[in-house]
């Protein structure tokens, strides 16, 4: 534990270097997502396609991507740019599946009477999809947004300085608490960031609910319920 | 023979499904529970066949308690056909009627043979056996459902809400192809509905079910309208009012029957 | 284009395809780890994914627990790993099974899950036993979903075996950190190249074993209306599934 006093600091400073990471990775992999989803979601040739890059990008492995990317960009293997590059794709890897699925999601009924209404396509997508999309798409974002925290350390085995560092360094040194800390911190931040996701989704979603689920064994009402695996 | 003694049934959240029923479901008739949703109807269907317990009372089939049978063994001696078919998605329309009967040690091949017979029985082409369900419009689902709960030959046939995802046209057909078969066959039938209609069509015995699980009248179509057992039966069945009251009118010295607005429903033969 | 060259040349060079630590023994190590890691992970968690997806008990842990150890850093597990059970493969393979648990857990229940409550119902109604219920309807009929799982934990094991050997002497990651370590770039994209195909070429057979399994009558099903319908927000599913890739 006296290791854990004396470098209270050094812990605090990563993780800030380390928000400074992934927070970036995780909206920007939400902006792209988002349009790229709603493209997917209209139109089943770009679905088929974006969703089959999408599935090879997620097959690759997070080290392997961190050494090849600076091959194709031109940046240094330690730049905390190419870091937050390879956490972007890793979150639309996730992201814009979950963008075409949640706007796939929203009722078409609800659409056409939008559109019934005299809603534009524009002002549809503001108005109804993009808010009715709103509850899938946060969960989304949430997965994004703990796993990038979490596939942030990885980095520090290639030199990019973050919670990951202290496990490298804790192994290097042998110090089975520095590793530890870096676990512990590493879930704290992802859980702190689920936290604040969850509350500006309610914020902006005060009228989504948690979803009620069946107790099974007893008579089902009917539910519509579409095979879409 | 089915008989319910002082049946209650509460769910573990607190709702009372059905509330101290007695009623007797004569043998080779077809009793019609009829109800809004909420009411218990299918709930007490499924008492029959253990899908669902009894908090309290007894459940008879031709005097045995049905709560002394093994579920499992139970079940594939009642035939069961529910509103969307519950086909099985993944096997062949002959595979789904067979089920049971494989279930029960059958030999495939015999088990495929009576499975293509009950096809006729149910007005469906042998061409349709090796489809899926999937492939099969609403209507011939619904037959093959019907197919699957007449498999085993049960006395007893329980039907929940069967007709209710069909569209009108096709539902008169099946309820007609049902009365034929009943006619046929002289099956124990437990049917659920909300259609009034339909079950003054169906029943011999009509049970109207009222929210919180209690039977308001249990009798013939014919004595529910000439007796309504209160008020709420009689709003139910719609006695005072559109084409159940009938009353006649003369024209040109023909007597007419009008319904309560005044719309001709037909001529009073003599 | 000329870093590509490198990794290419050191890819092609003899050298590296014969003797100790040369690419076919390397590629072995990975496949035989992630292969290992696989099967205990999988006898651990599918049969306790079934049985929380057929009786619906234990879910909500079930959900929190996945979820949970998604936010588990990696790395942190195979350093502390490493530094308890000390060099060897049984550090890197004991990170490696408790972290491909919560994705074969989650693609299990959602695959038993994913069943519909009318067909389970029916089955029950005919008299099926709870056991017929699981190998005859529930099984069969989750399996696309039961496959994605195993398909996402086994992308996730070949991708941490690669940083497994950050602790270990073994695996296609070694090419990587033994790279760092003398600074030669061409070898450590060569070796994240073989990770990367490794991957891929996995993925695929296991893209097409997915499609191998959905039963003949729910293709049927499927072709004419497949995205016409409003589905049930899948990310419940995916939400389990996807798995931080690591």
């Amino acid at each position: 534990m006296n290791w854990l006093w004396s470098n209270l600091d050094q812990v605090g400073e990563l993780i800030l270097v380390h928000l400074a990471l992934s927070v970036p990775a995780i909206i920007l992999s939400f902006v792209f997502s988002v349009p790229i989803g709603w493209v997917a979601h209209r139109s089943r040739w770009a679905h088929s396609v974006l969703l089959s890059l999408v599935a090879l990008l997620y097959a690759v492995p997070s080290l392997a991507l961190f050494i090849a990317l600076p091959a194709v960009t031109g940046l240094t293997l330690r730049s905390p740019v190419n870091l937050v590059i390879a956490l972007t794709l890793y979150g639309m890897a996730v992201m814009v599946r979950t963008a075409a699925d949640a706007f796939d999601a929203v009722e078409r009924d609800v659409l056409q009477s939008a559109t019934a209404m005299g809603y534009s396509t524009t002002g549809r997508f503001w108005v109804v999809e993009l808010p009715l999309a709103g509850p899938v798409l946060l969960s989304g974002l949430r997965v994004v947004a703990v796993s990038t925290v979490s596939l942030a350390t990885v980095g520090a085995v290639i030199g990019v300085q973050s919670l990951g560092s202290l496990f490298t360094d804790g192994f290097q040194r042998g110090i089975e608490v520095e590793i530890i800390a870096g676990i512990v911190a590493t879930i704290a931040l992802a859980l702190g960031l689920d936290w604040v996701l969850v509350h500006v989704g309610r914020l902006l979603m005060p009228w989504s609910r948690p979803e009620v689920k069946n107790v099974r064994g007893e008579p089902t009402p009917v539910v519509k319920r579409v095979d879409v695996a | 023979m089915i008989e319910f003694r002082g049946v209650t049934k509460q769910f573990p959240d607190g709702t009372v499904a059905v509330a101290g029923v007695d009623i007797v479901m004569p043998p080779h008739k077809t009793t019609v529970l009829v109800g809004s949703s909420g009411s218990g109807k299918t709930t007490l269907l499924r008492m029959i066949n253990r899908m669902v317990d009894p908090t309290s009372g007894q459940v008879l089939i031709d005097g045995a308690d049905v709560a002394t049978v093994d579920p499992v063994r139970l079940r594939r001696g009642i035939g069961y056909v529910m509103q969307n078919s519950g086909l099985l998605p993944h096997r062949k329309v002959v595979d789904n009627i067979a089920t049971v009967p494989l279930l029960r040690g059958t030999s495939k091949a015999e088990a495929r043979a009576h499975a293509l017979e009950l096809l006729d029985t149910v007005g469906l082409d042998r061409s349709l056996a090796d489809r899926y369900p999937s492939q099969l419009s609403g209507g011939q689902q619904q037959r093959v459902g019907v197919a699957r709960g007449l498999a085993v030959d049960p006395n007893i046939l329980l039907m929940d809400e069967p007709f209710g995802a069909v569209d009108p046209i096709v539902r008169a057909e099946l309820q007609q192809e049902l009365l034929r078969l009943q006619g046929e066959l002289g099956k124990t039938v437990v049917f659920v509905t909300h259609d009034i209609d339909e079950a003054f069509l169906l029943g011999d015995q009509v049970v109207i079910m009222q929210q919180g699980g209690k039977i308001s009248q249990a009798a013939s179509p014919t004595e529910i309208l000439a007796n309504p057992a209160d008020d709420f039966v009689a709003d139910f069945v719609g006695a005072n009012r559109g084409k159940r009251a009938l009353h006649l009118a003369q024209v040109d010295g023909r007597s007419v029957v009008v319904d309560a607005d005044g719309r001709p429903a037909g001529i009073l033969a003599q | 284009m000329n870093l590509f060259l490198d990794a290419l040349a050191w890819l092609f060079d003899p050298a590296q395809w014969s003797g100790s630590g040369s690419i076919p023994q390397r590629i072995g190590e990975h496949v035989w780890i992630s292969l290992v890691v696989l099967l205990i992970a999988s006898a651990i968690a599918l049969p306790v994914g079934a049985i929380i997806g057929h009786s619906g008990r234990g879910r909500e842990v079930a959900i929190r627990v996945s979820g949970g150890l998604r936010a588990l850093p990696t790395l942190g597990v195979l350093t502390l790993f490493g530094l308890w059970i000390g060099i060897g493969l049984s550090a890197p393979i004991l990170a490696l099974v408790i972290l491909a648990i919560p994705p074969l857990l989650a693609g299990a229940y959602a695959g038993f899950e994913s069943v519909d409550r009318h067909t389970i119902d029916a089955a029950r109604a005919v008299g099926m036993r709870e056991s017929q219920i699981v190998g005859k309807v529930e099984l069969p009929l989750g399996m696309p979903i039961l496959v994605g799982g195993i398909r996402s934990a086994t992308l996730q094991i070949i991708a941490t075996a690669t940083l497994a050997a950050f602790i270990a002497d073994a695996g296609l990651g070694r090419f990587i950190f033994e790279g760092l370590k003398i600074r030669d770039y061409g070898e450590m994209l060569g070796g994240s190249i073989l990770v990367i195909i490794l991957a891929l070429v996995v993925d695929g057979c296991f893209a097409v074993t997915q499609r191998l399994v959905v039963p003949a009558g729910v293709r049927a099903a499927r072709s004419p209306e497949l995205r016409s319908a409003p589905a049930r927000p899948r990310a419940v599913v995916g939400h389990a599934i996807n798995e931080g890739n690591q």
